[in-house]
């Protein structure tokens, strides 16, 4: 039970994150039905922003608060800057392309980040300098440390600071409008144009301090961190019901729900000698007969979406959408 | 009639540089046919994924995982693996085989999702293919995992060892021309089968499903079927590719079909035109010969500008390619050679 318990927690916290950058996929599609590949980038830009200063100022002796603050601060407006640019140069021309199009550009401007970013930081992993004291609460018999419970009240905070926005204030409303008709929207309006941008700066933004948060968790960033992170919050997106916001909550905290205990049980359920049906030689003395480890985490994340999908074509708490392709 | 010889004309020009292509790259070195090689292999999946994507309007993010299925599938049937040495003609059906039932088996549940859902599906599941390759070295030791299968056995037809050099009428011809010629064979084959596809009973019915499928199932096409069957098609072209890597590779592993692979022929199919087959074929060339001549030139212009290495040339390289794909499709959204009806759908007004 408590392995059941620390991994939920775990898996909670990783969850929020898969959940904040969700948010930027999912805001983006909802408007303008792409699929933003970049975004993952933008996250990993985050990251190596605030990396930069927090190592830069780790020495001067502030409070390590302060420090993680400072660099979130620096990394923020950057991503923002970047997802403002990536909107006006690669995908604002192709508002009327076919589909496709801008799917390519995106995947085009995600491998120019990428490469910037191994140009400004080389390929070498960068590490979170040891400023934040290691403590740890004890909760229903499994350990929670503070780094995670930061995380989650900021992720938490963050998610209901956005649904504030989306459905109280007059620019969410706007966003709303330009989702469901773009058209409509700006006869009635609404500058379309300002409001896709402020979308993708939103979840840029967003996506800036998930990159500071799973930066810290893990203790380490580097160049390539963006593309696993941005496929599986594009498919917690996707699991929720892309377009969706409530959803890509949802589903990026099941995702890395159904991740961690995976991880955590797999092992056990197909270990063929608990069944009495593994080889006399591997069982022996208490020996395992392992079909699948945690080295197949990776696949939890899929297969959940692949079952997921093949039930509710629409994401959990999708609309049905028509066929756009 | 003029334009008919024209046509001809132009047919017989390429034919004959392709023929002679192999000479003239092998005067530049070897690397350069084997570069060509990987230029046709590329052709062969861009051309299988377009009848997915281009013909049946299926977004698949996960195709590179037919192709490692083909690849692994000739890899385990002939290498000292698990000891089995079957003929290349024996295996290359199999191969085929084996990743159209892999396209049935992501095709089957799939049936209902549409468009974007589609394709993280697909993308997903190419990575669940992958993370298994990469896995299965536990508790039974099927793909050595990470390692990679090696010492895979290259194409023998009857005597002819595509490994060796031989003499052929006087003149030197070496292993990886031979796998030129049987490459350029396959791809004639495939261009053969998309072009009578096209306009085809079948090629018509993808082509109502990808405009409305809710249209094409009410003029009675079987939509399932025809869906199944894009895959199916689609993956097996994947899988004969496939098999014909890991003969010319002679090792094979998990890392040669990474989601990038998927997205880049994605990108070959979408940059050179979607559903047109020349465009196809002219984006999986253009994406596959730029970086490698990128590759040879940017460290020679850097010494030369700068007198010393200044950026990498790997990375100057992937730049340029990212950069070369938002630039094609801000200028040709479309794609380089767009097919006739993304022209019009182009022109349409698309109210949403």
């Amino acid at each position: 039970m408590d392995i059941f318990v620390q991994q939920l927690i775990n898996g909670l916290t990783l969850g929020a994150v898969y959940a904040i950058v969700a948010l930027g996929y999912t805001m983006v599609y909802g408007i303008i039905q792409l699929i933003n590949f970049a975004h993952g980038e933008v996250v990993m830009i985050g990251a190596m922003v605030a990396f930069t200063v927090i190592n830069a100022l780790a020495a001067a002796g502030m409070p390590p608060l302060v420090v993680v603050l400072i660099g979130t601060g620096c990394a923020v407006p950057v991503c923002m800057l970047v997802g403002y640019a990536m909107e006006r140069l690669a995908y604002r021309p192709l508002r009327n392309a076919p589909r496709l199009a801008p799917l390519i550009t995106a995947i085009g401007v995600s491998i120019i980040l990428q490469h910037l970013a191994m140009l400004v930081w080389s390929r070498n992993v960068m590490a979170f300098p040891q400023i934040i004291p290691l403590t740890t609460y004890n909760f229903a018999g499994a350990t929670i440390t503070g780094v995670q419970l930061a995380i989650l009240c900021l992720c938490f905070a963050m998610m209901a600071g956005l649904a504030a926005l989306v459905y109280r204030t007059k620019l969410g409303t706007a966003m709303r409008a330009t989702a469901q008709n773009p058209q409509v929207a700006r006869l009635m309006g609404v500058d379309v144009n300002r409001v896709i941008a402020a979308t993708f700066v939103i979840g840029a933004g967003l996506g800036a301090v998930a990159g500071v948060m799973v930066g810290t968790y893990y203790g380490v960033a580097q160049y390539t961190m963006g593309s696993v992170l941005g496929l599986k919050a594009f498919a917690a997106a996707v699991l929720g019901g892309i377009g969706n916001i409530p959803g890509a909550m949802v589903g990026g905290l099941l995702l890395g729900v159904v991740e961690a205990l995976g991880a955590g049980y797999i092992g056990d359920l197909t270990d063929l000698c608990r069944y009495g049906l593994g080889p006399e030689a591997s069982c022996a003395d208490g020996g395992h007969f392992i079909l699948f480890g945690s080295n197949y985490q990776d696949v939890f994340a899929f297969a959940v979406l692949i079952l997921v999908l093949v039930f509710k074509p629409s994401g959990l708490l999708g609309e049905r959408v028509g066929d756009r392709a | 009639m003029k334009r008919g010889k024209w046509i001809w004309a132009g047919v017989a020009l390429v034919a004959v540089t392709l023929l002679l292509l192999p000479f003239a790259l092998s005067q530049a070195g070897t690397a350069w046919v084997r570069i060509a090689n990987l230029a046709l292999l590329y052709v062969l999946l861009a051309l299988g994924l377009n009848i997915v994507v281009g013909f049946a309007g299926l977004l698949d993010l996960g195709y590179i995982a037919f192709y490692a299925v083909g690849a692994y599938t000739y890899a385990l049937l002939a290498s000292p693996q698990f000891g089995l040495h079957l003929p290349f003609w024996v295996i290359l059906p199999i191969g085929a085989a084996v990743a159209a039932l892999f396209g049935v088996m992501l095709g089957a549940p799939t049936l209902k999702l549409r468009g974007d859902y589609l394709a993280i599906v697909t993308l997903g599941f190419g990575e669940i293919v992958r993370i298994f390759l990469n896995n299965l070295s536990q508790p039974v030791n099927i793909t050595r995992g990470p390692q990679g299968l090696a010492g895979i056995d290259p194409v023998r037809i009857g005597s002819v060892d595509f490994s060796r050099s031989d003499s052929v009428l006087g003149v030197m011809v070496s292993g990886p021309m031979k796998y030129y010629y049987l490459l350029l064979a396959l791809m004639f084959g495939i261009i053969l089968v998309n072009v009578r596809l096209q306009d085809s009973r079948i090629g018509r019915a993808w082509e109502a499903i990808r405009e409305d499928e809710i249209a094409a199932r009410a003029m009675g096409i079987d939509t399932t079927g025809m869906k199944l069957l894009a895959f199916a098609m689609g993956a097996s072209f994947g899988g004969v590719a496939g098999g014909m890597f890991a003969a010319i590779q002679g090792f094979i592993s998990p890392e040669s079909f990474v989601l990038v692979e998927s997205v880049m022929v994605v990108s070959m199919v979408v940059l050179g035109g979607m559903g047109n087959i020349a465009g196809v074929i002219l984006g999986a060339a253009l994406l596959s010969f730029v970086p490698e001549i990128l590759r040879w030139t940017v460290e020679p212009a850097e010494r030369a500008l700068f007198g010393r290495m200044l950026i990498e040339p790997e990375v100057i390289r992937m730049l340029i390619f990212g950069l070369a794909l938002v630039l094609v499709m801000l200028f040709r959204p479309a794609g380089l050679l767009p097919s006739v009806v993304r022209k019009r759908e182009l022109t349409r007004d698309r109210a949403t």
